[in-house]
Order: structure tokens, then C-alpha cells, then sequence
């Protein structure tokens, strides 16, 4: 049983989706979604714990050696990225009952469960496989879902959002599918350990600088990066609430994960820093888009996409971090990955309590919500102060780590760009605070209760790992450091 | 001992949680306690490093127990106990809040050992004291609350950022002395100086602390500059460069206070002149100038608190505060007026007041290290305290022409607070081993001598004929910058016109500026919209084409990139 963990971990919610049609009622099918993803969640806890004690875990699927067959491969990246996308869903899903029930017409909740599952499914899969094929397969599969459940959105804009990003999606996709032919093409392999191997015989090659461009490029539309963010906006605004938390808090960091496994260990850094300009590239479009996207989410009306807009400015400083190209900027993309999971996760959840009661999260609606919904708009201060990177809250310690490897780096004007993305956040933040707890009640609100508690408690965890992992990080820290070390040192 | 033993922060803050959830009586029982128990804590502490945490890989130490922090500590519980007998009345949860944890989060900073602890205390005091100011409740004091919070979040960001330099440059975070070399020390240096009030730097100050509650601006002007003065004395004692602006700090104030009606900010004027001399003793760095630096801050938190109590109890009870409008209280408020003088003489250094054993310290130390200069800046800067704070607050307050005002004297726990810093002006005036036995540095300091006391007996006669003098020709126009005796009247007038002349045109060219670079943020502002308004270029909704086109062209310029470099 121990022995196929890896598989299990994929194969769990995978199974779970189809099953979930045959059960009847909402509640039940709750459950059930609940007790899968919790699995998951189990099984991503004793991966991480043999992967500490023993090492690489690798795992042949059907018994088919690896060159022929696909390999499973966990290493503490994989084990770290599975037990952040595990747990962290699996918070989410507790509130799903309560926030579908007011957003979700009754018959679509059988759907909404059914395509959550596979989403998962898919990006587990995307993190667990050591085969670049095989994680296109999985990367279709969670990305055709969470266009599904995007689509599930109550506002018309909703379908549009969900057919623009299904297009640009697509358009991502086929670059990253075009990339790993290339790479097929010239190597005669799929699995990623043998990419590794045989990349640099034949790195001189147009065909792989080409094979690395595209695929390159095809991730970073997929996790947003400016200016290929247009489509995540809308996405985040339109979808039901618990939708925006999932995408917010784990979709992007699986695109990261492709990411830094391409760079570092299929390709290598010094293949990816040194002939190609990736450094360049990647802080110049980082820097970019702290700033714009941060200016941006000030002006947006609509709390989500305020949010969505601060979740482009975050993976930005993320793709600033891995540009760094060094132990502490590899350390703080891997913390930030986390960190950036807990406050966004907490914000989209409060979001949702907020759109439980009101049914909308336009900033109007929000004036004199401090009072009536004390605890709601708690877990936005706190989540929000998060961000900003205050000191005692997680946001700190990534924040801490970027700028030490900046000044490492003899970065200084970036140091000033980061703190200014911090004054940035300030100001956004402030918007929602200054309304929440400054202006008057709408007239119609004097009837708004807090969220319920099964909305609340969800949050709260979160809100309180944001405090706990922000006062000690030595759990995050530990593991962050080993896995940078791994990655830098080309070791799969 | 039968207390516990804690960081000199954590009774303020144990009591401010159990104020949370109290009411009536209880409150005040408990915010009585709150200093009382502070200094017995304080008083069972040892010195040295009593509390270290590793965090991430930082050695931090948030209590250092040292000669200098008790000094301070004793100081804050001392301030904090009369501003809270003095507050006692208000029945506002949120300004009790706010003192007792704005008092914590001085009491942190001054026992903090490492930069990062000073800097969380550092924020968590403008965090706190900034509702002091919007306890007000008016628009005005919203608007310059947030103009004084912008200001001290700088300063906490600058901190943080010279600390980032710091520890790169030296690789420890330990707050001890620090050259000013390098980046990392300047940046600090600039974060002690929003606070400290350093000219150009001071406007928070003056703007912030007439707008704040009339118990609150007793609280303000009590810690944030003091833990500033601190901070300095700690970290960068002997640098030249703050001789010399402390002087212009003692100097720029006066003028402004002059002409100034408000006269709670005729007090914030002359705080900052109290400032300049601290700042020029911790420059001077002698064992004396640094006695009487932190000396001087102690009686300032006396003197100026007491006035700013005075002014308090005058705003309390009749609702004014212009010079303007006062005027003839001295009648129905015989006690307050009595107690301002006591501050007025105090703040001017009359012998036998605590002032003068502290600023005589400070003006020694400038001698005996040959910077006569300075000297005679902070003689003509004392005259001018005693001319705006020891004659024109009580003269404008209580005498002066009668304004027809018939309030009584303030409620008791008003009266009570500044009698005790009245008696506490008095006793250290009058013995002042009292403080001298407190000091960083064993003196053997006299202020009592005949030099210093005919000199500043002199002074202090000469400014006052001054006053009288302008006064009884009726040539003393409140907008009228200068006192000095031996410039005649036409040199005055032609002095005058020349004044108003020249401030007129700075006062155009410097308004003219201003337009424009207003203007031209405006614009820049309005662009920045323009393009990141949700109907902006960059944040509309894009077709797909123009996706596609994007991904196409960093495909092209990724490509171009990596082809040149093959």
C-alpha cells in the first residue's frame, strides 16, 4: 500500500470523480469530495515524511521500467508542491457545501463536485509525474475543468471569461505541447530524467533553444505572468467563489512548479541562465508587472478582481525571485509559493462569506461591513496586512528572503521597486479597510449577519497558518531551503 | 520578588487587554495600576541582555537592560502616569487604548537591543499614538492623522531599509553605536531624524500634535520625539553634523512660534526648539553634553507636558485655543494660571526651575568644547523660548486683554496631574541630585554657580524689559518676528518690510513650485489612471487576438534574444 502512494495520490480523486454521479444529494456529495481530497491531503503528509527520511521516491506505473514506461518520480519539490495543493484544497472544499448552495442552482452541483475533483486530479498529476507527456495530459485535464468550473459563475460574463481563457488557454497548451515535441524530437524521450541527461549533448541546437522558448512561454501564460495576465481577471471576478480560491491559491503555484522543474532540472539553470536570456526576461516583465498590476487592482471596483489583480503582482515578485538565479531567490519563490497559497487563500474565502450574505463583492457594498461582519472583514485585515508583508505574518518572510537575495545580488533598484510594491499593496488594502470600517452603513444592510460559521472557520485556519507559519518558519524554511539546494544543484 | 518578572512593555499591554473588556470604575482603577506596576517591574529589572529570540536566523534581543533604557523607562512610566491622571476623565475606550499601548511600544523601543525589535515597536508607536490625533473625531483631524502617519510610516520603512543595510554591511543587528558611514547607518539616522523632528523633516509635529485630543497631544509630545532623542543618543552620540542641526533646530522654531496663534502650536514650535538642544548635546558627545541631553529630555517631558496640560485644561473648559480669542482667564482660573507660570519659568530656565539645571549643561558642554558659535545660537534660541513659551503662552492665555471667557477651573484629576509635574518642576530645580543620580554617566556637575545664574538671570531680565517695552509702546503686533532690544524703530520697520518683502517672494516662488510640481503629479497621476482604470488600456478586457499578439511577440523577442546569443 505504502509502495504506491504516488499513484494513489493522483488516482484517488480521479476515481472519486465519476463516482461522485452516482451519489444523490448535495450534502452527501459534499462528503464525499471531502473525504477524497482529504485523502489526498493524508497521503501528501507521508510522502513528504518518506521523502525527508529516505529520498527520491520513484515509481514505474503498470510495472514498465522507466525509458519505456511513465515514471512517477517524488522528490521534496513534488512532495512540498503536493502536500501545499492538497492541503490547501482540502481547506477549501469545507466551505464549498455552504458557498454552492447560495451560488449554484441545485442541479449543477453534481457537475460543480464531479469537474472540482478532476481539477484536482489534474493538478496532482501535473506535480506527482516525472513524464513531460504525461504532464500535458494532466495540465489538459485540470485546465479543461477549472474552464468548466469557471463557467459555472452565476453572471453571464462568466461564460465569456471561461471561453476567453479556454482560447488563450488552448493557445498556452499547444505552445508548451510544441515545446515538448521539439524537445522529443531532438533527445527521443519523454521521460524528464533522460531530457536531463541528453539536453546538454545537443543544448548547441536552434531546436532546443527553440523547444525551451515556447515552452517557456506557454507556462507563463498559464500562471499569468505580465502581460499574458488578461485572461485571469475576469476568470477570478466571474467564477463561484470557491472556484476563485482554488484558481487563486493553487492553480497558479502548479504553473510555477512546471515552471522551476523545466528550468532547473529538465533544461538546468546554467543551460537556462547562461545561453538563453532568461534573467533578462523574467525581471524585466517581473518588475513590470509588480508595479503595473499592483497600480492596477487600486482602481478595480470589484473586490475579486482587486484580488486577481494583487494575485498578478504576487507571481510576479515570484518570477522575480527565480530570476535572481540564486539559494535565497529559489528559497523565496518556494516560500512565497506557500505563503502566497495561505493569503489568498484566506481572502478568497472570507470573499466568499462576504458573497454569502451580500451576494456581490463590489467595493460599494462593503462600507460599514467592519461592524457587521467583524469577523469576515478581520481575516481581510490580517490577509491583506499579509500581503503588504508586515512583520508576524507569512508575507514577511518571502518578502525578507526577496530582498536579502536582491542585495545579494547587488540588485539595489529592485530592493526600491519591491518596497514600492509593498507601499502599493498598502494603498489597495487600505481601500477595502477605509470602506469597510470608515464609511456609514448601506442603507439596506442593517439586517447583514456574519458568515456562518462553516464559511468562517475554513478561513480562520487559514488566516491563523498565515500568523503561525509568519512567527515561525522553520517547518516552510527548512523544507524551502533543502529543495532550493536540490534544484541549483541539477540534481532531479 | 512577588511579582513575575516581565519586558517592561507587557504590564501596559496586559492591562490595555483587561481595559478592553471592562467598564465604569474598573477602567480607571486599572489604568491607574498600569504605570504603577510598570515602574515596580521595572524596578526588580536586572541589567543586561535578559531576553534573546532566534527568529529565521536573526539573533534578536527585545530587552537590554542597560543605564541609558532605565533612564528612559522611568521617564516614560513617569509621563505615562500623570498624562493618564490627567486623562482620567475621558470616557473614550479608544484613547485609552491608545495611550496605554502607545506607552508599551515606547517602554519596547527604548529596551530594544536589535534593530528589528526597534522597528516593530517603532511602527507599533505610530500605529497607536496616530488615534490619539482621530480620536478628535473631525475632519480635520482625520485629514491630519493621516498626513502624521504617512510620515511615521516613512520614518519605521527607512528604518527597516537601513537595518536591511545594516546587517548586509555588518552582519549583526545589535543597536549599539553605529558610525555614520555607509548606507545603512544614514538611512537609520534619517528614520531617528523624521522623528526627532529634524528642520524640514518637523511638519508632522506641527501639524499633527495641535490637531490631537486635548489629553492626547499631552501623551504625543511625551514619547514619539523622546524615543527619537533615544535613539540618537544611543546610536550616533558625538557626530558633528547634529551639532549643527540641533542649532538650526533650536534657532527656525522661534520665529514660527512668534507669529503662531494657535498656542498649542506655538508649543509644538517650541518643542522642537527644546529638541535642538538635546540634538546638540548628543552631537557635542561628551559625557556631560549627553548628561544633559537625556537630562533635558526628561525635564521637557516635565515642563512641556505641564504646559500642554495647562493649554489642555484652557481648550477643555472654554473651547478655544487662539491666542486670539483668550485672554483675561487668569480671573475664573486662578490655579491653572498659576500652574502654567510654574511651566512658562520651567521651559525659560529660570533658576530654581528643573529647565535650568539641564539647558546649562548642555550650553557648558557647547563652551568647553570650543563651539562658541553654537553657544551664542542656543543663548539668543533661549531668549526666544522664554519670549514665546515663558511669556506669550500665559501672557495671551490668561491675561492680556480680557476676552469676557468665565470658565472654571478644570475637574480635579486635571489639576492633580499638573500639580504633579509642577512639584516635580520644582523638586529637581531645586535639588538637582534628585536627577543627576539617574544620569548614563556618574557628573559632578554644579548648575548652581554664579556665572551660570547671572547669566542667565541677565538674559532672562533682558528678555523680559523687551516685552514689556514692545508691549507698553503698543508696537507688539503678533506677527512680529524679532525682540531685539538695541535695533531701533526703523531699522525694525525697514527690517520688517524687508522681511515681509523677501518671505513674500519665497512664499511665491516656493507656492509657484509647489503648483507646478502639483500639477505635473496630477498629470502623472491622471496618466497612471488613464491607462490602469478598469476601462484603461491596460486593465480592459482584451480580445484574444491581442493575447495571441503578446505571447507572439515575447515568443519573438525570446527567440530574437537567445539567437544572438548562440
Amino acid at each position: 500500500m505504502i509502495a504506491q502512494l504516488p499513484i494513489l495520490q493522483v488516482i484517488v480523486p480521479l476515481l472519486a470523480a465519476p463516482c461522485c454521479l452516482l451519489v444523490g444529494r448535495s450534502k452527501l456529495l459534499w462528503f464525499f469530495a471531502l473525504l477524497a481530497s482529504a485523502m489526498t491531503f493524508v497521503i501528501s503528509l507521508v510522502l513528504l515524511q518518506q521523502v525527508q527520511e529516505s529520498g527520491t521516491i520513484h515509481y514505474s506505473l503498470g510495472g514498465w521500467s522507466a525509458p519505456f514506461g511513465i515514471e512517477y518520480r517524488i522528490d521534496l519539490l513534488n512532495a512540498y508542491l503536493l502536500l501545499i495543493v492538497s492541503s490547501i484544497t482540502s481547506i477549501i472544499l469545507l466551505t464549498a457545501h455552504a458557498s454552492i448552495t447560495a451560488e449554484l442552482n441545485e442541479n449543477k452541483h453534481k457537475l460543480f463536485y464531479v469537474v472540482f475533483l478532476l481539477c484536482l486530479a489534474g493538478m496532482l498529476g501535473i506535480i506527482a509525474t516525472g513524464d513531460a507527456f504525461n504532464l500535458f495530459v494532466f495540465l489538459e485535464i485540470s485546465a479543461l475543468s477549472s474552464y468548466t468550473l469557471i463557467a459555472l459563475g452565476q453572471k453571464r460574463q462568466a461564460l465569456t471569461a471561461a471561453f476567453r481563457y479556454l482560447l488563450v488557454g488552448t493557445l498556452g497548451a499547444s505552445f508548451i505541447l510544441i515545446g515538448i515535441g521539439l524537445m522529443y524530437m531532438v533527445t527521443g524521450t519523454l521521460n524528464m530524467f533522460d531530457l536531463s541527461e541528453r539536453l546538454p549533448q545537443v543544448e548547441e541546437s536552434r531546436t532546443v533553444v527553440t523547444a525551451f522558448s515556447f515552452l517557456i512561454l506557454g507556462v507563463c501564460l498559464k500562471l499569468a505572468l505580465f502581460p499574458l495576465h488578461w485572461w485571469l481577471p475576469n476568470a477570478y471576478a466571474y467564477a463561484p467563489s470557491v472556484v476563485s480560491a482554488l484558481l487563486a491559491a493553487t492553480a497558479t503555484k502548479v504553473a510555477i512548479y512546471i515552471l522551476l522543474r523545466f528550468i532547473f532540472t529538465v533544461f538546468g539553470g546554467e543551460f537556462s541562465f547562461t545561453t538563453l536570456p532568461l534573467q533578462e526576461i523574467l525581471s524585466v516583465l517581473g518588475i513590470a508587472g509588480v508595479l503595473t498590476a499592483s497600480v492596477m487592482a487600486i482602481y478595480q471596483q470589484n473586490v475579486k478582481q482587486l484580488f486577481a489583480y494583487s494575485s498578478v503582482a504576487q507571481i510576479a515578485y515570484m518570477m522575480l525571485a527565480l530570476a535572481m538565479n540564486s539559494t535565497n531567490g529559489l528559497i523565496a519563490t518556494l516560500l512565497h509559493l506557500f505563503n502566497h497559497a495561505l493569503m489568498k487563500g484566506a481572502l478568497f474565502l472570507a470573499l466568499a462569506g462576504v458573497m454569502y450574505r451580500l451576494g456581490s463583492v463590489e467595493l460599494t457594498q462593503f462600507a460599514g461591513l467592519g461592524k457587521r461582519m467583524p469577523w469576515t472583514m478581520a481575516a481581510i485585515v490580517i490577509g491583506g496586512l499579509s500581503l503588504i508583508g508586515l512583520p508576524l505574518t507569512v508575507g514577511f518572510i518571502s518578502k525578507w528572503y526577496l530582498l536579502r537575495a536582491a542585495l545579494e545580488n547587488g540588485w539595489w533598484p529592485l530592493a526600491i521597486f519591491i518596497l514600492l510594491g509593498s507601499l502599493l499593496a498598502v494603498v489597495y488594502v487600505w481601500r477595502i479597510v477605509e470602506t469597510a470600517y470608515f464609511s456609514p452603513a448601506k442603507a439596506g444592510h442593517n439586517q447583514i449577519k456574519e458568515a456562518p460559521l462553516r464559511l468562517l472557520l475554513p478561513t480562520w485556519i487559514l488566516v491563523l497558518a498565515n500568523l503561525y507559519f509568519g512567527c515561525d518558519a522553520s517547518f516552510t524554511i527548512a523544507v524551502t531551503e533543502l529543495t532550493a539546494q536540490a534544484l541549483l544543484g541539477g540534481a532531479p | 520578588m512577588w511579582l513575575p518578572e516581565l519586558p517592561p512593555f507587557m504590564p501596559f499591554m496586559i492591562i490595555a487587554l483587561f481595559v478592553f473588556f471592562s467598564r465604569g470604575p474598573l477602567v480607571t482603577v486599572l489604568m491607574l495600576a498600569a504605570p504603577l506596576w510598570g515602574a515596580l517591574n521595572l524596578w526588580q529589572l536586572e541589567q543586561g541582555l535578559l531576553w534573546q529570540v532566534t527568529l529565521v536566523d536573526l539573533q534578536l534581543m527585545p530587552l537590554r537592560v542597560d543605564k541609558l533604557s532605565t533612564f528612559f523607562g522611568y521617564l516614560f512610566h513617569l509621563a505615562s502616569f500623570f498624562c493618564i491622571v490627567y486623562a482620567l476623565h475621558v470616557r473614550d475606550k479608544v484613547q485609552q487604548l491608545a495611550c496605554l499601548l502607545y506607552t508599551a511600544a515606547a517602554l519596547g523601543a527604548v529596551f530594544s537591543g536589535d534593530l528589528l525589535s526597534l522597528f516593530i515597536f517603532w511602527e507599533m508607536m505610530a500605529l497607536s499614538s496616530v488615534f490619539l490625533i482621530w480620536a478628535r473625531r473631525s475632519a480635520d483631524s482625520y485629514a491630519s492623522g493621516l498626513r502624521y502617519l504617512a510620515y511615521q510610516v516613512i520614518s519605521g520603512l527607512l528604518l527597516l531599509l537601513g537595518t536591511l543595510f545594516y546587517w548586509q554591511e555588518h552582519g549583526s543587528l545589535a543597536f549599539t553605536y553605529m558610525s555614520l558611514q555607509g548606507t545603512g547607518a544614514w538611512l537609520i539616522f534619517f528614520a531617528f531624524g523624521i522623528k526627532c523632528a529634524f528642520p524640514m523633516l518637523h511638519t508632522w509635529l506641527t501639524d499633527g500634535y495641535p490637531n490631537a485630543t486635548a489629553s492626547g497631544t499631552v501623551f504625543l509630545s511625551a514619547f514619539t520625539t523622546k524615543v527619537a532623542v533615544y535613539g540618537l543618543a544611543r546610536g550616533f552620540p558625538g557626530s558633528e553634523i547634529l551639532i549643527y542641526i540641533g542649532a538650526v533646530m533650536t534657532c527656525f522654531p522661534i520665529f514660527y512660534a512668534v507669529i503662531e496663534n494657535d498656542l498649542r502650536q506655538v508649543l509644538a514650535y517650541s518643542l522642537i526648539n527644546q529638541l535642538g538642544f538635546m540634538v546638540v548635546g548628543i552631537g557635542i558627545g561628551t559625557e556631560l553634553a549627553l548628561n544633559g541631553a537625556v537630562a533635558h529630555a526628561f525635564n521637557d517631558v516635565l515642563f512641556k507636558g505641564l504646559l500642554f496640560m495647562s493649554m489642555g485644561a484652557v481648550l477643555q473648559m472654554t473651547g478655544r485655543i487662539n491666542g486670539s480669542e483668550l485672554g483675561g482667564l487668569y480671573k475664573t482660573m486662578p490655579k491653572t494660571t498659576l500652574l502654567c507660570l510654574v511651566g512658562a519659568a520651567s521651559i525659560s530656565a529660570f533658576p530654581l526651575f528643573n529647565g535650568f539645571v539641564s539647558k546649562s549643561m548642555v550650553m557648558t558642554a557647547a563652551l568647553n568644547q570650543g563651539h562658541e558659535w553654537i553657544w551664542l545660537a542656543l543663548l539668543f534660541a533661549s531668549a526666544g523660548v522664554f519670549h514665546h513659551a515663558g511669556i506669550k503662552i500665559p501672557y495671551f492665555a490668561f491675561f492680556a486683554h480680557d476676552s469676557g471667557i468665565r470658565s472654571q477651573d478644570p475637574p480635579n484629576n486635571m489639576l492633580l496631574a499638573m500639580v504633579i509635574a509642577a512639584t516635580l518642576c520644582l523638586a529637581i530645580g531645586i535639588y538637582p541630585n534628585l536627577l543627576y543620580q539617574l544620569l548614563p554617566f556618574t557628573s559632578a556637575y554644579q548648575p548652581y554657580d554664579v556665572s551660570h545664574v547671572l547669566a542667565q538671570t541677565q538674559l532672562l531680565c533682558f528678555a523680559a524689559l523687551a516685552f514689556l517695552w514692545l508691549n507698553l509702546k503698543g508696537l507688539y503686533p503678533p506677527e512680529l518676528p524679532s525682540v531685539n532690544l538695541d535695533v531701533d524703530w526703523f531699522y525694525r520697520r525697514l527690517l520688517a518690510n524687508v522681511w515681509s518683502k523677501l518671505s513674500n517672494i519665497i512664499w511665491q516662488t516656493d507656492q509657484h513650485i509647489r503648483q507646478v510640481f502639483l500639477a505635473k503629479l496630477k498629470q502623472l497621476l491622471a496618466l497612471v489612471a488613464k491607462y490602469h482604470r478598469p476601462s484603461g488600456i491596460l486593465a480592459r478586457a482584451q480580445t484574444v487576438g491581442n493575447m495571441a499578439l503578446w505571447i507572439a511577440i515575447l515568443l519573438a523577442c525570446s527567440l530574437g534574444l537567445s539567437f544572438i546569443g548562440l
